[in-house]
């Protein structure tokens, strides 16, 4: 039984390779894989006064902070490009408006060399201000161009003293600017306010908070967060949908991004040959405090407006993303006629039931991610069984007595046929 | 005659056999590559892991964890689910999600999906048994179809004073092979595997970026079954061995032994 199995999975998975081979050579689409970008990482550090303090392991805050940086630097993966930013490094003074800009460069985005990088960090001595936001929106601006992940891993022990720039809402818009950025944050205090804020940090760009309380959590921790940035991931292409069919974006299989605002309509379009399936999923990510229940809709829809299927989610409570999908096969062309042949356009409109927590800013959207495969259509069911074939013992009860019945039928007709036989 | 009662008793051995062993329990658990020892935190990033397999991760309460394991047509998947507690906490809500290719979520069967671990317990442990996997549905069914399946565990309800306090997870994804009694018409031509358009284009194009990044590259060990496969063959063959047995028999009953009766020999 198994070797038929594999029998015939080695004959489909030849006839699968001979199609594919025989498949033209399709364009190059969004979404697609860039192996040669390589990660990025930015170590954002807090080197502001209260640093100073003495509550890590007997030691202080930074010398934890440098253990392990330099543990760090020995570990960091060969592909990944490594730069150092440190925010409240060289102002010591009074003056607010020149302590929240002090956030400077250690050692830039790029290959790395460990030993200039541990030197730089043997240097840094506790000073001044937290200004978070300002050295978030510098950070950003330090990444190189290349369409590899980005990674912020920001490290602090106090909320940010720079206010009304509040860091929460420039993570968002670092986020919205498509770069495809994400900030992992790490607290060294257990306050309730830096919780709260490098949380709602983290949130706003699907990265995590942790809070940390002994150095070999702390080296544990970024190093855990820059091996992460090493895996290769798939960088969604970035799109932006229409708010009706007619004006929409046309898609290829692949992976898509957009931002889609509170209570607003996205509109994308897809063309499905005869014979192809479509299948399409959205995920909608809460990137901020909304109310506790949510959904999303996708619906897919013809060009006049007929809708053909529809994936729905709904949700409760605590949560990063809400998702659903759907598959459409169009069936094959029955006949040879040009239009019937033609590549349908599927409307996909996706819709999301979120709403805002009071005091939350609506602006920029929600990110949504949007997967887009065509894939040759499904050989449909003739049966519910396989075949059309059965089990179980009433079938075979069936079988037998329906074969004794016919033997019976069969001795009595041929008895008869030799009595009229023998009586001629 | 005496041929026919023996084959026929074999073949009925052989039928009671075949039932049983085609209810086999699920894969044993996967040799080659170590267990993953982190976790994804999106679908995006979801960390594959093979059926059988125990993965851990070091987390923070609060992330949301992602892993992803694939599952074939005729399988019951079970995730099984540990998350390991620091050791001063208060009252937590854990929950184990599982979602399909199409990132639809899928139900649990049975399983405590959500659990609240009180203050202070060390660990708590969620399951979820899915329903069987078909090899085809209707497209306005969101039945589980062969392909990718995300899990995502995560925190629901935790109190803002235990945010980011580390945690360390644990997940296993099995599978029951429910046999032939799941065994429905249809196939889809690919599994449910995100990104596979993509993924078939590049093999077919010969790209030779090779660790180039996908959005799924799960399979089964065995690679994905063809779907023709079943032991409804078997029932269904054994019938109809059964049938012409019995056929036989009726037949012999009714026809007699050898000539009619009152016919002269030599006639």
């Amino acid at each position: 039984m198994i070797t038929s199995k594999r029998l015939a999975a080695g004959v489909c998975a030849l006839l699968a390779a001979l199609t594919a081979g025989l498949a033209l050579p399709a364009p190059a689409s969004a979404g697609e894989p860039t192996g040669e970008d390589a990660p990025q990482v930015d170590l954002v550090l807090d080197v502001s006064g209260s640093m100073r303090t003495k509550d890590i392991d007997g030691g202080t805050r930074m010398a934890a902070a440098k253990q392990a940086f330099n543990e760090v630097l020995d570990a960091t993966p060969e592909e990944v490009r490594l730069g150092i930013r440190t925010l409240g490094a060289d102002y010591p003074g009074d003056d607010r408006a020149t302590g929240c800009k002090d956030t400077a460069q250690l050692y830039p985005v790029g290959p790395l060399d460990r030993t200039e990088a541990k030197t730089a960090v043997a240097t840094l001595t506790p000073t001044g201000w937290t200004p978070i936001g300002p050295a978030l929106l510098k950070a950003a601006g330090d990444f190189g161009s290349g369409a590899g992940s980005k990674r912020i891993v920001l490290i602090s022990d106090g909320e940010d003293t720079c206010q009304p720039l509040d860091p929460c809402e420039v993570a968002r818009e670092i986020a919205a600017k498509g770069i495809g950025l994400t900030i992992d944050t790490l607290g060294l205090v257990p306050s309730t306010k830096l919780r709260q804020q490098l949380s709602c940090i983290a949130e706003a760009t699907g990265g995590t908070y942790t809070s940390v309380q002994h150095t070999d959590e702390l080296t544990d921790k970024v190093s855990q967060l820059v091996e992460r940035a090493a895996d290769p991931v798939v960088v969604p292409a970035a799109t932006e949908g229409a708010d009706r069919c007619a004006a929409a974006p046309t898609l290829e299989s692949g992976l898509y991004t957009d931002r889609v605002e509170f209570g607003q309509q996205r509109w994308y379009r897809v063309a499905v040959a005869p014979g192809k399936e479509l299948r399409a999923s959205v995920s909608v990510s809460a990137d901020r405090a909304v109310a506790p229940s949510y959904g999303v809709l996708l619906r897919a829809v013809t060009a006049p407006g007929r809708e053909i299927v529809r994936g729905e989610a709904a949700g409760d409570g605590r949560t990063d993303v809400v998702s659903t999908g759907l598959r459409y096969p169009k069936a094959e062309a029955e006949s040879d006629d040009a239009a019937e042949e033609a590549a349908e356009t599927v409307c996909l409109e996706v819709t999301h039931s979120f709403s805002a927590a009071s005091g939350v800013k609506t602006t920029p959207g929600l990110p949504l991610e949007l997967t887009v495969d065509v894939v040759d259509g499904p050989d449909d069911a003739s049966d519910v069984a396989s075949f059309g074939l059965g089990r179980g013992w009433w079938l075979l009860g069936a079988l037998v007595v329906v074969g004794f019945l016919a033997g019976l039928v069969w001795g009595w007709v041929s008895r008869w046929r030799v009595a009229v036989w023998r009586t001629n | 005659m005496r041929i026919a009662t023996v084959t026929g008793a074999a073949l009925l051995a052989l039928g009671l056999a075949a039932g049983p062993a085609a209810a086999d329990s699920s894969p044993s658990p996967a040799a080659g590559s170590p267990a993953p020892s982190s976790a994804g935190t999106s679908f995006r990033t979801a960390t594959e892991i093979e059926q059988g397999q125990r993965a851990t991760a070091d987390a923070s309460a609060g992330d949301y964890l992602y892993w992803s394991f694939p599952a074939d047509a005729g399988q019951r998947p079970t995730v099984r689910a540990t998350v390991k507690l620091p050791d001063t906490h208060a009252s937590q809500t854990w929950q184990v999600d599982v979602y399909d290719g199409l990132r639809r979520r899928q139900a649990c069967q049975y399983g405590a999906q959500t659990r609240t671990a009180a203050a202070g317990t060390s660990s708590v442990e969620l399951a979820c048994v899915l329903r069987t996997v078909r090899a085809w549905s209707e497209p306005w069914a969101n039945d589980p179809l062969p392909g990718t399946y995300y899990v995502r565990l995560t925190a629901l309800d935790l109190p803002a004073a235990d945010l980011g306090l580390p945690v360390g997870a644990e997940v296993r994804a099995d599978a029951k092979d429910m046999g032939g009694a799941a065994a429905v018409d249809g196939s889809l031509s690919e599994p449910l595997v995100p990104g596979i358009a993509v993924t078939s284009r590049q093999d077919a194009a010969d790209d030779d970026s090779g660790d180039s990044a996908v959005l799924s590259a799960i399979e089964p060990e065995d690679g994905w079954s063809s779907g023709w496969w079943s032991d409804r063959w078997v029932w269904t063959g054994i019938g109809g061995v059964l049938a012409a047995l019995a056929g036989i028999g009726g037949y012999a009953l009714t026809r007699g032994s050898g000539r009619p009766r009152g016919v002269p020999p030599g006639a």
